[in-house]
């Protein structure tokens, strides 16, 4: 994947909790049997029943490219579409509460940021969306830091590994295919447990 | 050595190698794979000349978007057409076992793996679906998994994971007449909201537990994940052994007898300590019906609809007014009076043999109420077998029920069985979130028996009355 850049981007904010990956994106885009073009099914359900008036179909937040939420966004199914919707519409970031478990791990492996902040810390940048058209933030993972041109900032927590693997953008598989030898090790001592 | 939690036998036993600071490296026993999340992993082996490290551990079935109709009729979307013929393309290209479409053992990947013994105690299972929780009923450590973290199974049998938490719920008395284990984990849903396990896996004990079926145990698992842990898990006991004893795929003899003992020895140990409990009394928890767009917005069926205002936290109020005018229901509405258009039995949740005849029981005699349309989708060919050998199917045909072929169907629409817009379905799946059964659809959670009583009553009734 393509290493981690810090960056500043406009930001669109979706005031809602438990933002599911039904949501994010609906069924009918999982037949597709590549990742990309899926940003045409970003939202889909919720584009088409707003007439216009959906955050990302406002004149304001075209071009945002991060995106923030309330708790646990990203519940729900497994489907990955969700992260390659999120990042062919152009999103790098995403800030909210709290994600669910197989949504960050999706995203981490897509290079997806995923910031954690409080819900205060949320509440602060949804109001300040509010009164600054054109509000923008600054992403810096290397010092997990967010901050706008307003003198606000924010610390993230991130594991050390996922954020080197961001950074460096480092392809899981050959990172796993280095421990051959103990992949090796530890199937001699368990058999394949299925007679086919 | 302080005791050990089952969750923490089986982590410990997969480990392949662990540093500080990172997450470990797990062996995975067992990898399962259907149409939907595999055709982009399979890409990316192609791509950079992969092969599948282990095609012996991996196990394919198609489900997510196959027809439940006549299975001898070609599929006409050419969509999933071209799924269910990249999946064959590549089981075969790379060696892996399929239950294809004609097979008699196709069906849900989460209902096929138990039920031809794939699914075996303390194994490390995974899929790229999140309801692979399921398998955590027979004292297995599964969760469900993205794309990518397919294609790196497949490339090397293995993934890095953090170590979760531990959460322990405990389940204690017994369930009342016309209580399942649908509506026991719904119920815990409920209580500990759609985000109460994130960061978790949980293991499900206590003397209710105990006393459920493998196939309850499967319900209580699956919906783990709708209570944001990735994985549950129940203790193995003779229960599970008994299931298992003479599946397809599980050992015989000797070998049987020396793993049953195995089996038997994954239990969290009498010192083990969980990062959180909680306990509940099975006494108190009634038949459930959701109201809201996700599976913690639900009550007992003797409810009403819940007034927004009613909700202090300011984001849950809003959340509460979001799912209403989505839901088309008013505060203070009681279930009882909610009629329903379309009712589905099925999915990965309740479509096992148990629930089905649970539905039956209620059926058996009645009609289907008029402007109702409702379907049986057992959740695979050898549950549609049985239950037809059993005469179920006939109980279903002659009160106005479809009888379908078996597949994930209605649970997510990516078939052809879907919900129209403004439809309000009782359903036995796992999902109410906006639009899960079609664009527009409305769907209400609930076990096999209540929604088979939805369908005769044409509304949400509390069926302890009729299980009398």
């Amino acid at each position: 994947m393509e290493p981690f850049k810090n960056f500043t981007g406009l930001v669109a904010p979706l005031d809602r909790s438990n933002v599911d990956t039904d949501q994010i994106i609906p069924k009918q885009f999982l037949k597709a049997v590549v990742r990309s073009g899926l940003a045409r099914g970003l939202f889909y359900d919720w584009r088409q029943r707003a007439d216009g008036q959906f955050v990302l179909q406002q004149p304001r937040f075209q071009k945002s490219t991060i995106l923030v939420a309330r708790a646990n966004f990203g519940c729900g199914s497994s489907r990955e579409h969700a992260v390659w919707a999120l990042q062919d519409y152009g999103f790098r970031a995403l800030i909210a509460p709290s994600f669910a478990d197989i949504f960050k791990n999706n995203c981490l492996k897509n290079g997806l940021l995923t910031v954690v902040l409080e819900p205060e810390e949320i509440d602060a940048i949804f109001e300040a969306i509010k009164r600054h058209e054109g509000y923008k933030l600054t992403i810096n993972l290397t010092e997990q830091i967010v901050f706008d041109d307003l003198g606000w900032k924010a610390r993230f927590e991130i594991d050390e590994f996922p954020k080197k693997c961001l950074l460096e953008g480092l392809d899981d598989i050959s990172l796993t295919l280095a421990h051959e030898a103990e992949i090796a090790a530890f199937e001699n001592n368990h058999p394949i447990p299925y007679r086919i | 050595m302080a005791g050990q939690t089952l969750f923490e036998k089986i982590w410990n036993s997969h480990v392949v190698f662990e540093a500080p600071g990172q997450p470990s490296l797990l062996y995975i026993d067992l990898h399962l794979i259907h149409e939907v999340t595999s055709p982009q992993a399979f890409e990316g082996l192609l791509k950079a000349g992969r092969k599948v490290r282990c095609p012996a551990r991996t196990f394919a079935t198609m489900d997510h978007n196959v027809p439940t109709t006549d299975r001898s009729l070609p599929i006409t979307d050419p969509d999933s057409k071209l799924q269910i013929e990249m999946l064959r393309e590549n089981c075969e290209r790379f060696g892996i076992k399929l239950f294809d479409l004609g097979s008699p053992e196709q069906g849900i990947v989460h209902v096929i793996g138990p039920e031809l013994g794939l699914t075996q105690p303390g194994m490390t299972i995974v899929c790229g679906d999140s309801h692979t929780a399921t398998h955590g009923a027979l004292a297995a450590l599964a969760f469900g998994i993205g794309t990518s973290e397919v294609e790196h199974v497949l490339a090397t049998q293995c993934l890095w994971q953090a170590k979760p938490k531990t959460m322990e719920i405990r389940v204690e008395g017994e369930l009342g007449l016309g209580v399942s284990a649908k509506d026991l984990i719904l119920g815990i849903i409920g209580r500990i909201s759609t985000d109460g396990g994130t960061g978790h896996v949980i293991e499900y004990r206590g003397s209710t537990i105990s006393r459920l079926s493998m196939e309850e145990r499967m319900t209580v698992c699956n919906m783990t994940i709708e209570g944001g842990a990735r994985a549950g898990m129940i203790a193995a006991d003779q229960k599970t052994i008994d299931y298992l004893r003479g599946r397809r795929f599980v050992p015989t003899g000797a070998e049987f007898e020396r793993l049953a003992d195995y089996w038997l020895s994954l239990q969290s140990d009498r010192d083990a300590t969980f990062d959180r409990s909680m306990t509940f009394d099975a006494a108190s928890f009634a038949p459930q019906v959701t109201w809201g767009t996700n599976p913690g917005m639900v009550a007992d069926v003797k409810g009403k609809v819940p007034d927004p205002a009613s909700f202090q936290d300011p984001t849950q109020r809003r959340a509460a007014e979001l799912a209403l005018t989505y839901m088309a229901l008013e505060p203070g509405t009681p279930f009882e009076e909610i009629k329903v258009d379309r009712v589905f039995i099925g999915s990965c949740t309740n479509s096992r043999l148990s629930d089905l005849k649970a539905a039956a029981e209620i059926v058996r005699g009645r009609k289907v109420a008029p402007n109702v349309r409702a379907m049986v989708v057992p959740g695979s060919q050898l549950v549609k077998n049985e239950a037809e050998a059993l005469g179920l199917d006939k109980i279903f045909t002659e009160a106005g029920f479809e009888w379908r072929e078996a597949g994930c169907s209605m649970c997510l629409g990516m078939n052809p069985d879907i919900l129209q817009p403004g439809e309000r379905c009782a359903s036995t799946s796992n999902r109410n979130f906006e639009g899960r059964q079609g664009a527009g659809g409305r769907t209400h959670l609930v076990s096999p028996m209540m929604a088979a009583a939805a369908a005769i009553a044409g509304h949400f009734v509390d069926v302890r009355e009729w299980a009398k």
